[in-house]
Formats: structure tokens, sequence, C-alpha cells
């Protein structure tokens, strides 16, 4: 259950026993165009609860995609806090952001965003570089991700050479190969035809269900939408179930 | 050493601009090392003559020559151990465009007093017995395919004339800087030649101690000053410096070609690295979001250029070093043009300071970039 009121404190699954993860408090950001005040989310309170699955739906501008990376650390909020697994992302810096992000998220972008000089297997190498991890245990953990996605064949393959479909999932698999805490997924089906929406949609069902991971997805498609265990929605920076 | 591969990959990303760039630092650094090889080589020549001896010249200019009979005046000056001379000849081996220096010098006294002009002494007692002989440079001989006892006709331009020569000696210079393309004849061959009509262009003087040479040079200007012909006396390597210095200020020309080479390769570069910089703006958002540092990104686009300006750097510089060194192009007016390990390792440090200075503004744009407006861009 989510409200955009401060004072409200209750899930979006409505459950009050499970673990929260992702703590969202009276969050408020506005863009400005030069003089003009432009709000973006206007005192959203959320709690997210972990191993959820959750969708944001909204219209184009709504404020969705922001309210992620804001999650994220990727953009910062006027008012409010974000607290995820404990930790207030909303008080770091930069720096420790950048540091927090490669530990706890796991960023699955509309348009793939892979790496075009590398492949498949490096783009998914990616994260891990920033771990301490020794080559032959990065190893162990990107062909894991390519088995998970279903993609061990097409390991040394460069972007160019896999479909929309296939550069999703390579996408999926340098969001999970660092074992994020969460994973956020910004549209992921928003740039694919039905039958690779409906496979990437399967994973990252799979995912939660069997990986327990925690899913916060935002989408325009009311099909994706209900394949999560919650539906929000956000119109005007206002969040309401 | 993990995010090798990640540079390795963006250099090649666009094979042609790499190509390109490292092409235009080789070319920057291939004038850099050549001009700063003329500079050091010019610095090398005006310390190659030695402060043991004094050159004594009429205080005129060193066209106008001095009367023989100032030899046994010289000789007779306290502290001077010995007393030689020479003559510019001037004379043009087939085509004017084939320069050479040739001396007419006084044969017993001069080679003793240059030991860095190394001769076999079979050889140099030849030329002592025979007036028309004379010694040639090593590298003379290589040149023009010369042969021992082969005579060569000169015609004289200063002395007109042609002016056959026997070979009897090739010396060794000891020193890179002392050119091995000098001719060396005997005074007493012009003299005869001339009709008893030249005089000693120049006196070389060999002290006994050479920190008196500014008081020896006093007294010998001082001896003379009254004279038809009065002297300048002076070291030898001022006398050389003083030669240096008649090609003008060169090395202030050549720091200035440098330095408008070096910063004309600069913007080329820094432009480069601005445009490849510009092209990933979408991949380092995506890069950050997974968690990558600014000091991390910062790190692998500077690493990307100074790999790129470094390796154009090595290769110009390579190229120099296999073009300057054997060939020496220049050898005529400049013995001992060679690329030195100085220059070298500067050109080496001036390509990677190349490649700092021009990755710097896109490692700076780097780490400013907003990852929200960056993927929004894209979207």
């Amino acid at each position: 259950m989510t409200t955009t009121k401060p004072s409200s404190d209750q899930t979006s699954s409505g459950s009050q026993t499970a673990t929260a993860l992702v703590e969202i408090r009276d969050l408020k950001k506005s863009y400005y165009r030069d003089s003009q005040e432009i709000p973006v989310i206007e005192g959203v309170t959320l709690t997210i609860n972990r191993g959820e699955f959750l969708a944001m739906m909204g219209p184009s501008g709504s404020g969705k995609s922001t309210l992620l990376n804001i999650i994220a650390g990727l953009d910062s909020a006027e008012h409010g806090s974000v607290i995820v697994d404990g930790e207030n992302v909303t008080a770091m810096s930069a720096r420790q952001l950048a540091t927090w992000r490669g530990r706890h998220i796991g960023f699955v972008f509309q348009f793939y965003n892979l790496l075009p000089v590398l492949t498949a297997y490096q783009n998914i190498e990616l994260p891990l570089l920033l771990t301490e991890l020794s080559k032959r245990e990065r190893k162990e953990h990107v062909l894991t991700a390519l088995d998970v996605v279903g993609l061990t064949d097409r390991a040394e393959h460069f972007p160019r050479q896999l479909s929309g479909g296939q550069q999703q999932r390579v996408g999926i698999a340098r969001a999970i190969v660092s074992d994020p805490t969460i994973i956020l997924a910004d549209e992921p089906t928003g740039d694919l035809d039905a039958k690779s929406a409906e496979e990437i949609l399967d994973l990252l069902t799979r995912l939660n269900e069997e990986f327990q991971k925690t899913i916060i997805m935002v989408t325009h498609d009311a099909k994706a939408a209900e394949r999560a265990h919650a539906v929000m929605h956000l119109d005007k920076g206002v969040l309401s179930r | 050493m993990k995010f090798a591969r990640l540079v390795w990959a963006n250099i090649f990303r666009n094979k042609r601009r790499t190509f390109l760039t490292a092409a235009s630092v080789a070319v920057a650094m291939f004038l850099f090392a050549s001009l700063r090889s003329i500079i050091t080589t010019l610095e090398a020549s005006a310390e190659l003559g030695s402060e043991a001896r004094l050159v004594t010249r009429n205080a005129i200019g060193i066209t106008f020559p001095l009367p023989e009979a100032y030899t046994s005046r010289l000789k007779s000056t306290s502290g001077i151990r010995n007393v030689s001379w020479a003559n510019w000849f001037g004379g043009v081996y087939q085509d004017p465009q084939d320069f050479f220096a040739q001396f007419a010098v006084h044969g017993e006294s001069y080679f003793a007093m240059y030991p860095e002009i190394r001769i076999p002494d079979d050889q140099l007692d030849l030329f002592l017995r025979e007036r028309t002989a004379a010694i040639v440079g090593t590298g003379l001989m290589e040149r023009f395919g010369w042969s021992l006892d082969q005579t060569v006709t000169l015609q004289g331009t200063i002395f007109p004339g042609d002016w056959e020569f026997t070979i009897r000696g090739v010396y060794t210079p000891d020193n890179p800087s002392f050119s091995d393309q000098t001719m060396y004849f005997r005074y007493d061959y012009l003299f005869e030649r001339t009709n008893r009509q030249v005089t000693p262009g120049w006196f070389i003087l060999q002290l006994e101690d050479p920190t008196a040479a500014a008081n020896i040079s006093t007294t010998i200007d001082a001896l003379f000053e009254n004279s038809t012909a009065p002297t300048a006396t002076e070291t030898e390597r001022a006398f050389q410096a003083g030669f240096v210095t008649m090609w003008g200020n060169v090395a202030g020309l050549v720091r200035a070609i440098g330095t408008a080479v070096f910063f004309a390769i600069l913007l080329v570069a820094a432009n480069t690295m601005m445009m490849a910089a510009r092209e990933r703006i979408n991949e380092v958002a995506v890069m950050k979001t997974l968690g990558f540092q600014n000091r991390t990104l910062a790190t692998l686009v500077l690493s990307e250029a100074t790999i790129i300006t470094g390796v154009g750097g090595l290769i110009g510089l390579l190229l120099a070093k296999g073009f300057i060194n054997p060939a020496n192009p220049v050898n005529v007016m400049l013995p001992g043009f060679i690329l030195t390990t100085g220059t070298f390792v500067a050109g080496v440090g001036i390509s990677i300071a190349l490649g700092l200075v021009s990755g710097a503004v896109p490692a700076w744009q780097s780490a400013r970039l907003s990852v929200v407006q960056a993927l929004r861009r894209v979207a």
C-alpha cells in the first residue's frame, strides 16, 4: 500500500510482516525551466518489501523514471529520504553512491545500453571489474549469469550480432551478475516485440520467484505490469495504487 | 590491468581515427626529434673546440689573412708551446652542391696539435713527404667513393684553377661532433701555387697552461695592436661558438617551430579525444550507473589518450632515430647530427604529456557528466 502522505507507513504489498527493503519517505523533486518550478514527485512515501516485484505505471512525464533514478542514487531529491536495506541513499556523497550502486543495484535499461565494443561476456563482466574478484571468479559469475538468461552460446557475440531480445537478456545478466540487492528496470520491454517482451518478463518473473530478487519495474505496458505483485500508479508526481 | 581490455577496445573502436591521431603525433615527434637534434648539435659544436688552444685571427674578420711573420713572434710569446696555421680553401669538387670543407694546414705542427684527428702514422708520413698530398675524413671518402692514392681535382674559387690532390691518408675523428667530411692539404702547396702570395688565414696556438688563456690572448692582441693587421685572439671553443652564432638564432627559431608544432598537434589530439568522448556519453552514463567512480572513468579516458599519443610519439621518435643517426643527411653542415638519448626521452615525455593534456578535458567531462541527463538524451 502506498500513499502520498508522509504519515502513512504501509507496504506496497499490504503485508506488515514482510521485511522492508526500500523505504521512501515524503520524497519531493522538482525540475526548473528558467524560473518556473515543475514538480515531478510530490511527497511520495512508499515501502517495498524484500523479494517483492513492484510495477510502476503512469503516463510520460509522470515521474516514474525520476523516482527510479532517485532510488538508484542517480538523481537527487529536494526533500525526503530513500533508505535501501538500512542505508540512507539520499544522504550519500556521489562517490559513496557509486560504490553503493555497484554493490546493491542492478539496472535494466529500456534500450539495453550495452557497450558496443565489448562482447556479451565482457559487457556482463563490467560490474565485476569493480569488485575484488579474481579473473577466475569473475568468469564463474559471468557464466552463471549467462546461463540464467539462456545465452551461454552467445558469450562471444558483440551486441550488434544479437537481436533486441537477446541484448536485453545480456542487459539483465549484467544487472544480476554481481548479485545486487535490488533490480531496477526502466521499461525493460519498451523496445521489444511482443514475443521478446514476453521472454524478458518471464525472465524477470523467474528472477523474482526463483532467486527471490526484489524488482521495481517502470512500464507503460499493462500486460507487463500484470507480472508484478503490486502495481503503483504515478501521475503528476503523486503515487496511488 | 583488469580494465586494460576496456581501454584496448575503446582505442580500436574507430581504427581510422586512432591511426590518424597516432600518425599526427608520430609526425610531430619526428619533427621534434629532428629539430631538437639540430639544437643539440649546434650546442655540441659550440663546445667542440679546445680550451687549451687559442685561435688568433685578423681583428677585421676571419676572411682577412695575417702575415706569416707573426709565426715567430707568436712562438716567442711566453706560455705558448706550439704554433700552427691554416687557410680556408673553398674549392669545388664536381658540383658546387657537393660542398665540403678544405683547409690548407701546416702539416707538421697542425696534426700534432689535434689528437682528436686520428691518422695512421704511415699515412701521416706520406702526407708530410708529398706536397700535393691530402688527408680526407672517413665520411668524405665514403660519400664520394674515393680510395687511398686516388687523385682528385678541385676547382679553386678563392684561388682559381684546377687543383690536384692525392689522397695519402684517411682520418677518423674521435668525437662524433668533429666532422669526418673535411679535407686537409699542405699549406706549402697553396703557398707555391699562389706564387707565395698567400699568408695564413688564422693561427692556432697550443698553450702550456689553459688557465692562462685570457692573459695570453690579451698579450698577443696587444703585441699586434698597432700593426697593419691587428689580431683578435680567443680560445678555440669561443672561436667555434662564434661560428655557431653565424647561423643566427637558429636555436630560437627551431624552438619556436617546435612549440608551434606541439600546440597544433595538441589541438588535433584534444579534438579527437573530445570527439571520441562525445560519442560515448551514453556509455559513460551506463558505467556510472553500474558503479564506476569518476576517478576510474577519468583514468580510462586518460589511459586511452596517453596510449594513442605515446605509441604515435614512439613511432615518430624511432623513425627519426632510424633516419637521422645512420644517414645523417646534413652531416656536412652539422657534423655529429645525432638524436641523443636526452632528446628521445624528452620526446617520449612530451608524447605522454600530450596524451594527458588532450585527455584532460574529456576526462573532466566524463567526471562531471549527469547520468540522468545523458541517459535521457539517448532515450
